[in-house]
């Protein structure tokens, strides 16, 4: 779609806001809002639109599928290792409350991290589905294929 | 009005308008998480992945020939056993709804005191019910390795079919 000039510029404008916007669904999903998920699948919006407007090729140099597809085994690694550190300091698997010396501090640290392994596999696992279907198209398709 | 059509891709832009449309309705109701996950996914990347199978195979549904009864049946008797169904629910908004019994004061009123974040739904999510995410976590990253198996498994990495093409 490299010839659609108004797409393009209309991408780059809307691209940064969107990343922007995940971060701040994921940071902030304590207090609005939101979480790990929504920031994830929003975040992999904002790649797959990029991938749309610039082409294959171009979304395989900015977000590599080797590096998404180890970054969705981290997520759940996050996820699964903030549980055992629960686990080892004395508490139960998942339960964030001994995980600082303070509880409440405890439950926010917990669910941060949770919070944040659930987003990076969402979001990794999206842009692994999109870049797999793409990469399988050999040319890219005229505008009145469609 | 469209009542059929054969064209599959304003059939995949249908479905993500309506995807969209329930994102507002989301809004309304109040559950801007699920409007969020309603947009980000529904309107924006199932539709590029059906897209993509569009164009991996055909832009047209295959003709049907004759009547199909059966099928019509089969919707008709669904479509009155959902409907039959809603008729038991509690109305919109009733704090004594099953769903709002139960655990679900002590959530509303532990969040505050044992977690310390204002948002219940988070809690929920990520503390009370940590086990179901993790659960949930991982169906998306099996889901993940199973495109992954299916349509990369097998095919020439991109670095090789670069260096074969001079060939």
């Amino acid at each position: 779609m490299r010839h659609h000039i108004i797409l393009r510029i209309a991408a780059q404008l809307l691209i940064p806001p969107i990343l922007l916007f995940a971060l701040y669904v994921q940071f902030h999903g304590d207090f609005g809002p939101g979480g790990g998920f929504q920031a994830g699948v929003i975040f992999a919006a904002g790649l797959v639109l990029y991938g749309l407007v610039y082409g294959v090729a171009e979304i395989h140099r900015v977000a590599p599928t080797h590096v998404a597809m180890k970054m969705m085994a981290i997520g759940l690694l996050i996820y699964i290792g903030v549980g055992f550190a629960g686990l080892g300091l004395g508490g139960k698997y998942l339960d964030y409350n001994v995980l600082l010396h303070d509880p409440m501090a405890g439950q926010h640290l917990g669910i941060f991290l949770v919070e944040l392994g659930v987003g990076i596999t969402v979001a990794s696992t999206m842009l692994v589905i999109y870049q797999c279907f793409s990469e399988h198209q050999s040319r890219d398709l005229a505008d009145d294929e469609w | 009005m469209i009542i059929r059509l054969r064209n599959l891709f304003a059939v995949v832009m249908l479905s993500s308008v309506f995807s969209l449309l329930s994102a507002g309705l989301f809004v309304t109701l109040d559950a801007v998480d699920v409007a969020f996950t309603e947009a980000a996914v529904g309107a924006g990347i199932t539709t590029v992945l059906f897209l993509g199978a569009l164009a991996l195979t055909g832009r047209l549904e295959k003709p049907v020939h004759g009547r199909q009864y059966i099928p019509l049946v089969i919707m008709i008797g669904l479509t009155i056993m959902l409907i039959y169904g809603t008729m038991d629910m509690p109305a919109f908004g009733d704090a004594n709804a099953p769903a709002h019994q139960y655990v679900m004061p002590e959530y509303i009123t532990g969040t505050e005191a044992q977690i310390g974040i204002p948002n219940v739904v988070s809690a929920i999510l990520a503390s009370y019910r940590g086990f179901d995410t993790l659960g949930e976590t991982g169906v998306i990253f099996t889901a993940g390795v199973g495109v992954i198996l299916l349509l990369r498994v097998g095919m020439p990495s991109r670095k090789r079919r670069k260096s074969d093409d001079p060939e």
